[in-house]
Formats: structure tokens, C-alpha cells, sequence
């Protein structure tokens, strides 16, 4: 035990003091920050203002439409295509849309755009929504049905409001939370297997061609060694992780700081994928009346348990995929390009795990999604994904703590199998070693 | 003289070859023991069971006159594999200490030692450097001070001289004699003969995983004496043929004679006597390790890793 401490600590200080360590903990997740938040903010940012002619030949608009922040409608009259085009080329106008006389508003005419510069995808939607309001609503009242109905309609709440029998309200922001926190935590675990699993395995081969690992070996069971390594780095990872955390938390209040409109500008605008969720959450905000809403969404979600299970889950993981790492590390001789070939079996799973967690997220209680959580080589990644849903609404805790069962249970088994391979490989030199040798010594008695 | 170490009956078979094949030796305590063989004989096998790394299939090992435990007897045991590195990005005297607590010393014991080796072998400037800026020699004496820094009663190098300029191996080897004389054992594995000749006391020879020789050098040599003589003579006799010996070899007035069955040197020397020649020298001749090691491995065709196949 002693011993297993000793290298531990070894591998723990020899790594944390190191520049690199330092670097790429305080760095890392200020590039990520820095990126993200210039992703955000270009995508929030329409830096032309669009000029566009509206020739309303038809009057369908009565000389009405409304501008938007960045995009601004011109109603023109009497003018002819040819002199719309005429000051379209002189760049009067970014663009025009001609409503011609013969235009039918219940027809199934579409109107056009003309511009001199091809149009964002965002600023085309902007557009599209600013005519589908005014055109639903000069068809609504072609079919006599009048302002104050129109408004009383529209003022009338349709919204569901979903909830679980547990008596806690499920609304979309919520939902949306949840899936945001279930999908980013099953990716930090599927990352850190990566990370810290070729960290050990780097250990491992570097001890093994250092050829020192025949002199610790005559001091230290190749166990105790396989496992001071693994606690070591786990711990590296782990305080890495909690600096990870602190920073992520401390930047994430600088950010309204920075973009004090941020939420307002992202309100109804479609903003593609990588912010899509911040998008819905923001979007969900200003629907049902701001600040309040969030901080009780975020109330609904149970943050203990999220970072209780996911610290868990990240320890059952590590600790699960990091001796088969040390094994694969063991086996490899000079040449570090046999690695890759002998890592495809453990990477399979942790890959497999990924895609059934992108599925849990939205579907938590789906079979795939129960079998994914129970199973330990997956459970640490699309377990995350159930639990961001709460217990009893994404989780059964009857699920959560026979998956946890598993998890040890699961760890103890490789570790046990991944020491005899490592027992006997880590001092095998100049011969290359297959799968089917390793598994012979795994399933051999010692 | 009591035992330090008795192997009783020792086996290891991998799966297609036995590398150690029945071997029982003894080690006194406080001798200079070569275990010698060619490549792939099993030494490394062997040396790996003594040291607790492989558990032997069968047979015993009794250290100190106990049943050998791997796991509370490793401080008994220093060990310089052949395979040997340190960590090369890590500073000396801190993998020294490293080293040194994992074989379960005190961090306060470890550090005093570690000084009054670095001091003895004038490597106490090393302390802040990294293995990477050590040469091989360097980094083959720190790895000697590292293995006998502990006081083992048993020290165990497996070709402790490979890579020494002349300078530092006599150094080493002064160490040895030292380790010795103080009461520590010495387990010395080569194939370099003229070092085992120079320091062992008693030596085991093994080939193909079987022990085939086993006692003091003098004993060996004396076992696998020829009867060869070299004499040196003031001028050339007239008569240089008698039955008791034949001439092998002449040089000039030296000549190196086998002796024939049935008679002894004084044989020689009373013919050359009788013919009044003026003898300038006489000496027997013993084969060097290094002959009969040849003469007993040659022939075997052990090329390399060369076990007895099992036959099933």
C-alpha cells in the first residue's frame, strides 16, 4: 500500500510540475473560453446594416412593414422593374422585393429578392419572418377576422406546460438545460478516458523502453506499480479537472459581463448548431419572462447530484479504461505505431459509448439508453446523459445505483486482467505481442 | 560458512521451452559467486526467481535460511538487471531517493546513504543533473550505487561492467570486494571470463537452462587441467623426445609439453636434467575459464533464447 503511494506520488509531482501541466490547466480552457465566445459573438453580430426596396405595386403592405434592428424596409411606389434594377446596380438599395399589382395574398405566388450581394442565412430568416408576420396578418383580416380578435388570439397562451408525476414542473428550458449539462458531461468523461488513459498508457511504454521497468519491478510488484501509476495520474487529472471547474464557473459570470446584450440580440434568431442550445435556453428565457425562469430552471436541476455522479463516474471510468490503457502500454515495443493497433479494441466501446449518449440525451429512458447506462465499458459516458435528467424522470435510482455496482465491479475485473497482462509484458522485450497472447495471460491462473 | 541462498531443485518451462531446467545451487554467505552462461542459457530466468520478479513452476528458494518471500525479503536484495534505465527526465538525487524509499528505506535513512555513496563515488555534483546528461558510464555507476545503497546482504549484477571504461569498472570492482568483505554477498552474472577469474570465488555454469559446472575456479580449473606444462630452456637440448610426454608446441627454447598418462612433471624435468640443459622456467598450465567455457558450450548450437524444446 505504501509502495503503491510512493509511485503514486511520483507520478503526481513529477507531472503537476511540469510548465506544460501549468500551461495547458490555466491556458486550455481560456482558449476554449476565448473561442467560444468569439463563435458567439460573430454569429450574434450582423455587422451590415441591409437596405431593402419593398415596391408594393399590389398595396398589400398599406405602406407598413416593420423594420428590424439591422434590416431596414424601404416602401416604394411607381416604380418599374427596370429603374429597381436601374438603383439597385447604383447601390441605392441592398436589395428589393417587387410586390407586382397582380399579386394574390391567399394565392400561392411567391415573392422575390432581388440583391447585389448574396444574403447571410441568418438576415434571409429575419426577412422571410418579417413577411410572414405582416402577410398572416393582412390574411387574417382578408378573411374578416379583425384586429382585436386577431390580437386576442394571438395573446391567448397555447403553450403546453409539461411535468412529470413527480409533481416538478418540465419545461422546456429545463429540457433543454438538462440536455445541454447531459450531453457537455458525457463528453468531458469521453474526453478525460482519452486524455488521461494515453497518459498512462505513455507512462507505462516509457517506463517499459526506459528499460527502468525491470529495476522498479525488483523492488515493487508490477501491480503496485501499474496501480501508483494509475492513482497517481487519476489524481493529476482530478485536481486538473477542479481547476478546470473553478475557472469555467469564474469565466462563465464574465461573460454577461463582456456581452451585456448578448441575450437580448439572441432572441429569435436561429443561431446554428454549436450555440443552438444557448439559443433555445435564451429564447425559452424571454418567452416566459426572463431571469426568474432560468434561476428556477436551474433550481429544478440537481446540480449535487450531477457533479457527485459525474466525479463518481469519472473515477469508475478512469480507473475501468486506465489499466486497460497500462496493458496496452505494457505490451508495446519499440515501436510506439503497435499502439494504435492495439488500442482499437478499448477505443471501440468508449466510441460506441458516445453515440449511444448522444441518443439518452434525448431519449433517457429509451432501451438503448438503460442498457448504455448499466453496462460498465459505457455506463461512465451515457450515464451522465440519464442523470442531467434528474431521478426519478431520466434515472430510476434503483438504475443509478446497480449501474454504479456495475461500474466497481467492472473496474476491479480489468484491473485484475490488465494486471496479468501487464505483469508478464511490461518485461517482454524485442517481440512483438498480439491480442492473443495477451488474452492468454489474462485468462491464465497464476 | 553458513548459506545465504540455497536454490533447490528450480524450474520455469515457458510455453515452448524450459528455461530454467532443474537447478539446485548454494551461496555462501559473504562469497563472490559468477553464475556464467552463454546467451539465452536462462540467467536472466534465473536471477528474475531469485529476485522475486517470477515465481519459479517448481523447487525452493531459501534466502537466509528461510523460505524466500518476495515480498518482505526485497530489501534483503539489490538487483541490477541487465535490462537496466532510469527515468531520463528526472533529476539524480531525486530518483535516487525515489529508488531508494521503494525499497523501503526512510526518506531521512535513504537521503544519508544516498549522500555517503555520492560522496565515496565523487558523484555528489550529479544531484541536480538529469540521467539525459549523463554518460552511459555515468549512468551505469549511479545505477550501482542505487542497487547496493540499501545494504543488501545479497547484491545481484547482471553484467555490471558492460559500458565501464577501465577506470570506473576497477572502481566498481573495489566496490564489490568491499560489498564483500563487509559481509554482503555478491551474485555476479557475465560472460565476460577474465572477470570472473579475476573476482569470483566459486561459479556456476549453465547452459540451456541446466546447470553443467559448478565449483571454486580452482577447483574447475584443476578439474579440467590437461597436463600441460610450459618449459623454458637456456639452449635446445639435443634429445627432445621421451615417453613420458610429447611436445605441443615450441617456441624457440620454450616448448609446452602434455604430459603422458602414468607419469608425473618430475619426469620432465629429470630427462632435461640429465641432458645438462639449464631449465629457465617450468610452470603448469591451467586452461582459462574462458577455454573451458567454449569447450563445454560449444557444439550445443545455442544461438540465442536456445531452451531445450519440451517434448510432449
Amino acid at each position: 500500500m505504501n509502495k503503491i503511494f510512493l509511485v503514486a506520488r511520483r507520478e503526481f509531482l513529477s507531472r503537476v510540475q511540469k510548465k506544460t501541466f501549468l500551461l495547458t490547466t490555466i491556458l486550455l480552457p481560456l482558449i476554449i473560453f476565448v473561442f467560444y465566445a468569439l463563435i458567439i459573438y460573430f454569429s450574434v453580430k450582423t455587422n451590415d446594416n441591409l437596405h431593402i426596396a419593398v415596391a408594393d405595386e399590389a398595396n398589400i403592405l398599406n405602406g407598413k412593414i416593420n423594420s428590424r434592428d439591422d434590416i431596414s424596409f424601404d416602401i416604394i411606389k411607381n416604380e418599374s422593374l427596370e429603374s429597381l434594377n436601374k438603383s439597385l446596380e447604383q447601390k441605392k438599395y441592398d436589395g428589393y422585393i417587387f410586390i407586382p399589382s397582380t399579386y394574390n395574398l391567399m394565392g400561392k405566388d411567391s415573392l422575390q429578392l432581388k440583391s447585389n450581394k448574396a444574403i447571410g442565412i441568418i438576415t434571409r430568416e429575419k426577412i422571410q419572418k418579417s413577411f410572414d408576420d405582416v402577410l398572416e396578418e393582412k390574411r387574417l383580416l382578408s378573411l374578416n377576422i379583425s384586429k382585436a380578435q386577431l390580437d386576442s388570439i394571438q395573446h391567448s397562451n397555447n403553450r403546453i406546460q409539461f411535468a412529470t408525476i413527480s409533481g416538478k414542473s418540465d419545461d422546456n428550458t429545463k429540457a433543454g438545460i438538462s440536455y445541454a449539462v447531459g450531453y457537455i458531461s458525457g463528453f468531458l468523461i469521453y474526453i478525460i478516458l482519452f486524455i488521461y488513459g494515453t497518459m498512462v498508457m505513455r507512462g507505462v511504454m516509457e517506463e517499459k523502453m526506459n528499460r527502468i521497468a525491470e529495476v522498479i519491478v525488483s523492488s515493487v510488484k508490477p501491480f503496485q506499480l501499474m496501480m501508483g501509476k494509475i492513482t497517481g495520474i487519476g489524481a493529476v487529472g482530478l485536481v486538473q479537472f477542479i481547476i478546470w471547474i473553478v475557472l469555467v464557473f469564474g469565466l462563465q459570470l464574465l461573460l454577461p459581463l463582456l456581452f451585456p446584450d448578448l441575450l437580448h440580440q439572441m432572441q429569435g434568431q436561429p443561431i446554428q448548431p454549436a450555440g443552438i442550445q444557448a439559443a433555445q435556453a435564451a429564447q425559452q428565457l424571454k418567452a416566459n419572462g426572463g431571469m426568474n425562469e432560468l434561476m428556477n430552471s436551474l433550481h429544478q436541476i440537481n446540480f449535487t447530484l450531477i457533479i457527485g455522479c459525474f466525479i463518481f463516474y469519472f473515477l469508475g471510468g478512469y480507473l475501468l479504461y486506465s489499466s486497460l490503457f497500462a496493458a496496452v502500454g505494457s505490451a508495446v515495443n519499440e515501436d510506439p505505431q503497435d499502439a494504435q493497433s492495439l488500442l482499437l479494441p478499448i477505443t471501440m466501446p468508449i466510441i460506441f459509448a458516445i453515440v449511444i449518449m448522444t441518443k439518452a440525451v434525448n431519449e433517457p429512458n429509451s432501451g438503448l439508453a438503460v442498457f448504455g447506462s448499466l453496462f460498465p465499458l459505457t455506463s461512465p459516458i451515457v450515464m451522465m446523459a440519464r442523470i442531467a435528467h434528474g431521478i426519478p424522470e431520466g434515472v430510476t435510482l434503483w438504475e443509478l445505483l446497480l449501474s454504479m455496482a456495475l461500474l466497481i465491479g467492472g473496474f476491479m475485473g480489468t484491473t485484475w486482467v490488465a494486471g496479468k497482462i501487464y505483469r508478464t509484458a511490461i518485461l517482454m522485450y524485442g517481440k512483438k505481442i498480439t491480442w492473443k497472447e495477451m488474452w492468454k495471460w489474462a485468462v491464465r491462473k497464476s | 560458512m553458513s548459506k545465504i541462498l540455497e536454490l533447490q531443485q528450480l524450474r520455469k518451462y515457458y510455453a515452448t521451452q524450459k528455461a530454467v531446467d532443474d537447478i539446485s545451487f548454494n551461496i555462501t554467505k559473504g562469497s563472490i559467486f559468477g553464475l556464467l552462461g552463454p546467451n539465452g542459457a536462462g540467467k536472466t530466468t534465473l536471477l528474475r526467481m531469485i529476485t522475486g520478479i517470477f515465481y519459479p513452476d517448481s523447487g525452493e528458494i531459501i534466502l537466509d535460511g528461510k523460505k524466500f518471500d518476495p515480498i518482505n525479503d526485497i530489501v534483503k536484495i539489490g538487483y541490477m538487471p541487465e535490462e537496466r534505465g532510469l527515468y531520463k527526465k528526472m533529476k539524480i538525487g531525486e530518483q535516487a531517493l525515489y529508488l531508494a524509499q521503494l525499497k523501503g528505506l526512510s526518506r531521512s535513512e535513504a537521503m544519508e546513504k544516498i549522500k555517503f555513496w555520492f560522496s565515496r563515488l565523487e558523484m555528489e555534483s550529479w544531484w541536480n543533473k538529469k540521467v539525459e546528461d549523463l554518460s552511459k558510464g555515468m549512468s551505469q555507476k549511479l545505477q550501482f550505487v542505487i542497487t547496493v545503497l540499501h545494504e543488501p546482504k545479497l547484491i545481484i549484477l547482471d553484467e555490471p561492467f558492460s559500458g565501464l571504461d577501465p577506470v570506473n569498472a576497477n572502481l566498481i570492482k573495489d566496490e564489490i570486494y568491499g560489498l564483500a568483505q563487509r559481509g554482503s554477498t555478491v551474485i555476479f552474472s557475465t560472460h565476460r571470463m577474465e572477470q570472473v577469474e579475476e573476482i569470483c570465488d566459486h561459479i556456476v555454469l549453465m547452459n540451456l537452462g541446466k546447470k553443467i559446472l559448478d565449483g571454486t575456479v580452482a577447483d574447475v580449473k584443476q578439474q579440467f587441467k590437461e597436463n600441460k606444462f610450459s618449459i623454458k630452456l637456456h639452449e635446445i637440448p639435443a634429445l627432445t623426445t621421451n615417453e613420458s610426454f610429447e611436445i605441443v608446441d615450441q617456441k624457440a627454447n620454450a616448448f609446452t609439453v602434455k604430459i603422458k598418462e602414468g607419469f608425473r612433471s618430475n619426469d620432465v624435468l629429470q630427462f632435461f636434467l640429465q641432458q645438462n640443459v639449464t631449465v629457465e622456467g617450468f610452470n603448469e598450465i591451467l586452461p582459462s575459464l574462458n577455454d573451458i567455457f567454449i569447450q563445454l558450450v560449444e557444439g550445443t548450437k545455442s544461438v540465442s533464447r536456445a531452451f531445450q524444446p519440451i517434448q510432449s
